[in-house]
């Protein structure tokens, strides 16, 4: 098949970008997107121009690496798919794809469709973890947890941060990825201890970075890979009410 | 010459590691502080160091290629983590799982790190639980476990299908404290070059900013490399695209010997290759095997759907071969059984290169429900790839190159052969012998970094405490930085007309064809040829555009290509040397009556440690001897 791309074209963080084409022809519907791009820069760089930088690692969703912005949608089409997971026979011959970076201040662009996440990493450094030192633990069973809230913990736990959350919001929210760490220690009691202190810092690093408020449109759990459910914004929005009222300072 | 001392404490097996501790020599909390260590890699054995060794107190760089610590390809482990609770009450014991081991490596590993390692096991998943990993549970609270291949009890711990990222994740989280606290100074999109050896110590590396491409110096007292394994050498692979050999290549070219590097598991449950765009494979969990059975059809020409094949026409293989595991044999062996069935004519598929996992008597027994709630993710992950569901249809499966058991030569601290240079995790070469056993490398990687290495880097650093940290312009520096930078240039200058993908795609295709699955004299012979004129080629026609000083993949990705050359280079010699099979090293001509891997414990019970002699010189083998004084050597058999 054939497709036309409309590519997002950016040297360096400081140039202004702007939209290319390109036209690739023989491309195989069992080629995944990745892939596709991949002879897309096999010929640009055959041609002597200049490949096309995107990010990609595991290829089979689940580091997080690769976040593409695909004809208006963080992963382009399909559900619950990273964008290394989906394939050419998602679109037509002939069909037009546009392709961006995450939009929104917090991602500065750094060179065409690689974005700098690290306001993810300063909130995960804010509190999103167990304060247990190596050697401290007891043994598990000493502590019973409820399945159903061990499977919830684990649903949120699936967070592969890799921004489509933000990228599907149109207030550049970062709430779904705060609720899915902040919701997952709060459902164990390893988490309990901190869980207040945990709800208050991250939120409030969140608010630090530049990420806009959650007016719950839902885009985010729409266009999450893992498919991650609202139901952890209401839980992050009752332990940080909780968390207000109640945490002592230290 | 370096002299290979392997260091193994004296006293009965179960007592090495606690009289190791009892004498090891300790750094104060006062002089850690004045310490620095670099941790190069943040996996499932890199994290866990990194931060754990902050606790302790020492001041450590972290560095990982990824955007984030978080992206390590750790996080695609599926299956689970061994540790020897027997919260199941089944026989299990550090014993039996040091024995499963050993067997399992077919007698290739060192009886003391295996031990160590089945030790440490259990503290893991405390410390892991105590992280918030959500480890799946019984409806009675407490956590629950699973069958993997080449064992008998039920020791493995999961969260379902996605137990490399929960682990990972909770590792993640610990570094991620460190880091908030100021403890551990992180640095995201690097590429190692050189490692510096200064005064005849590891003192330092030289690092590549993927971002602006500036060439970075940074010193300490002590580097740990925990940069996983090599398995991408064969281009497609369960690995991700960026897992490399090119730090392990750095340390072996400063002097750090490497051992067994012919060791490459290949996994037998993974999704066959689709097309020749291919770029990765994808691992199905051997958890799988747990409920799917494999099988062939009986005819060769069989043309009809998998689910109208009946009983009579199917060929369930493994439990036909191997009656006392079954479908649970080890992953050398069901890869083997895989291959000959393949070869013989009976592979289904377009390709003919697939064999079926089917789930049909599963689902039959135990209802839709609750497979797919073992399975579930999974499934998802297959369908999503093949268009098909497994609830519905066979799997399809194929072996592909997944874990490098060789690695960096390490002695019981896991110390290299360069002093202060130590390496951890998939990066050496020490616990798993010449096959691993599923859900064993979360388990070692994971020990090495929280509870082994911060113990056995203190022994070392005990005596640098009074040295300060190496200037980062001394003339060891100077030269590893111009060394670095003129391979660089090396590579843009070439300026020829094909990619280096390409490159290491056709690598890829040689050393899988001859020094995969099966080896033979006449193929290893005929794969140093091609992969030498393919490197001379590599290095007159690979075109690597843009410049040093920018955001440059490709560039990234030729320095990777050019060291998997020279890496392939020895997993030739070390294949061809070995003049047995053994685990996951099948020479052909070695095999016993009913083709199973025929061992030499006469010429060959030895770790083979290549020593570097320069570019394109002949490496020297050392050889370690193995001795088994807590067990007995065996033939190795799951029938």
């Amino acid at each position: 098949m054939k497709v036309k791309l409309k590519i997002w074209r950016q040297p360096n963080a400081k140039a202004k970008g702007k939209f290319e084409k390109y036209e690739l022809d023989g491309i195989n519907t069992e080629m995944s997107f990745l892939e596709m791009l991949d002879a897309l820069n096999t010929k640009l760089i055959k041609e002597g121009k200049d490949p096309v930088a995107y990010e990609h690692d595991c290829r089979e969703g689940i580091c997080g690496s690769c976040g593409l912005f695909i004809n208006g949608r963080p992963h382009g089409p399909g559900e619950e798919i990273a964008t290394c997971q989906l394939h050419m026979r998602a679109f037509k011959d002939g069909q037009t794809i546009t392709i961006e970076p995450w939009r929104g201040k917090p991602f500065p662009v750094i060179k065409d469709l690689i974005v700098d996440r690290k306001a993810f990493e300063k909130i995960m450094e804010a509190g999103g973890f167990v304060s247990v030192e190596t050697g401290a633990a007891p043994d598990p069973n000493t502590i019973p947890v409820k399945k159903n809230k061990s499977d919830k913990a684990f649903d949120a736990g699936v967070c592969i941060g890799c921004g489509a959350c933000v990228a599907a919001c149109k207030n550049s929210s970062a709430m779904l990825f705060v609720a899915a760490k902040v919701s997952q220690l709060a459902l164990l009691p390893q988490g309990k201890p901190e869980a207040k202190r945990r709800a208050l810092n991250m939120v409030a690093k969140m608010d630090e970075l530049g990420f806009g408020s959650c007016t719950n449109t839902g885009a985010c759990e729409a266009e999450c890979p893992k498919g991650i459910s609202l139901e952890h914004i209401a839980r992050l929005n009752k332990e940080y009410l909780k968390a207000s009222f109640t945490e002592e300072k230290d | 010459m370096t002299k290979l001392d392997s260091k193994i404490p004296e006293g009965p097996l179960a007592e090495k590691w606690t009289n190791f501790r009892n004498k090891m020599k300790l750094v104060s909390p006062a002089n850690k502080k004045k310490l620095d260590i670099i941790v190069v890699g943040t996996g499932i054995a890199g994290a866990p160091a990194a931060a754990s060794l902050a606790e302790l107190g020492y001041n450590v760089k972290a560095f990982c290629f990824q955007d984030s610590s978080r992206r390590a390809h750790s996080v695609a482990a599926q299956g689970g983590i061994n540790a020897t609770k027997n919260y199941r009450n089944d026989g299990d014991s550090v014993y039996r799982l040091f024995y499963d081991m050993i067997k399992g490596g077919d007698y290739r590993a060192r009886e003391a790190n295996v031990y160590r390692a089945a030790e440490v096991s259990n503290a893991i998943i405390d410390q892991l639980t105590a992280q918030g990993v959500p480890f799946a549970r019984e409806y009675g609270g407490s956590l629950t476990t699973r069958s993997f291949g080449g064992v008998q009890v039920s020791r493995t711990f999961y969260a379902q299908g996605q137990t490399g990222q929960q682990v990972l994740l909770g590792s993640y989280s610990a570094l991620k404290r460190m880091i908030g606290k100021g403890k551990v100074k992180m640095y995201t999109r690097r590429q190692m070059l050189e490692v510096v050896v200064k005064d005849g110590k590891a003192q330092g590396i030289i690092t590549r900013n993927l971002v602006t491409g500036e060439l970075e110096r940074h010193s300490a007292h002590a580097v740990v490399l925990a940069t996983g394994g090599y398995g991408t050498i064969y281009y497609l692979s369960t690995l991700a695209v960026g897992s490399n050999g090119s730090a392990a290549w750095a340390a072996h070219r400063k002097g750090a010997f490497f051992a067994n590097p012919s060791f490459v598991q290949i996994h037998p449950t993974c999704i066959p290759q689709l097309s020749d765009f291919q770029s990765k494979l994808t691992l199905m969990s051997e958890s799988l095997r747990n409920d799917g059975r494999i099988w062939v059809p009986k005819n060769k020409d069989e043309k009809r759907a998998p689910k109208d094949i009946p009983e009579e026409d199917r060929d369930y293989y493994l439990e036909r071969r191997y009656p006392a595991f079954g479908n649970l044999v080890p992953r050398d062996v069901a890869s083997r059984a895989a291959k000959e069935r393949c070869d013989a004519g009976y592979g289904v598929g377009e390709t003919g290169q697939a064999v079926y996992l089917d789930f049909k008597h599963a689902i039959e027994a135990q209802g839709a429900k609750t497979i797919g709630d073992k399975y579930g993710n999974l499934f998802d992950l297959y369908e999503k790839i093949t268009g098909e569901s497994p609830f519905e249809t066979p799997m399809r499966i194929y072996p592909a190159g997944h874990y490098t058991m060789g690695g960096l030569w390490v002695d019981y601290k896991l110390m290299t052969t360069i002093p202060g240079l130590f390496a951890i995790g998939e990066a050496n070469f020490s616990d798993h012998g010449a096959n691993r056993l599923g859900a064993s490398s979360l388990m070692q990687g994971a020990g090495d970094g929280y509870f082994i290495l911060p113990n056995t880097i203190g022994d070392y650093l005990a005596d640098e405490i009074k040295k300060p940290k190496p200037p980062t312009d001394a003339e060891e520096f100077e030269q590893a930085e111009k060394e670095a930078k003129e391979k660089l240039e090396k590579l843009l200058n070439v300026d020829g007309n094909e990619t280096a993908a390409s490159y290491h795609k056709r690598l890829g295709k040689i050393m899988w064809d001859h020094c995969g699955m099966a080896r033979s004299e006449e193929g290893l012979k005929q794969a140093a040829k091609e992969v030498k004129e393919l490197k001379e080629e590599f290095w007159k026609n690979v075109k690597v555009p843009g410049t040093m000083n920018e955001l440059n993949q490709e560039l990234e990705k030729a320095v990777r290509v050019a060291d998997f050359f020279d890496l392939s280079q020895l997993m030739i010699r070390d294949a061809l040397n070995r003049k047995e099979s053994c685990g996951a090293h099948y020479r052909e001509e070695y095999q016993t009556e009913g083709g199973e891997a025929k061992r030499n414990d006469k010429d060959y019970m030895y770790v083979s440690a290549w020593e570097y002699k320069g570019e394109d010189q002949e490496p020297v083998l050392h050889q370690e001897k193995l001795s088994f004084e807590f067990v007995e050597v065996k033939e190795r058999s799951y029938k």
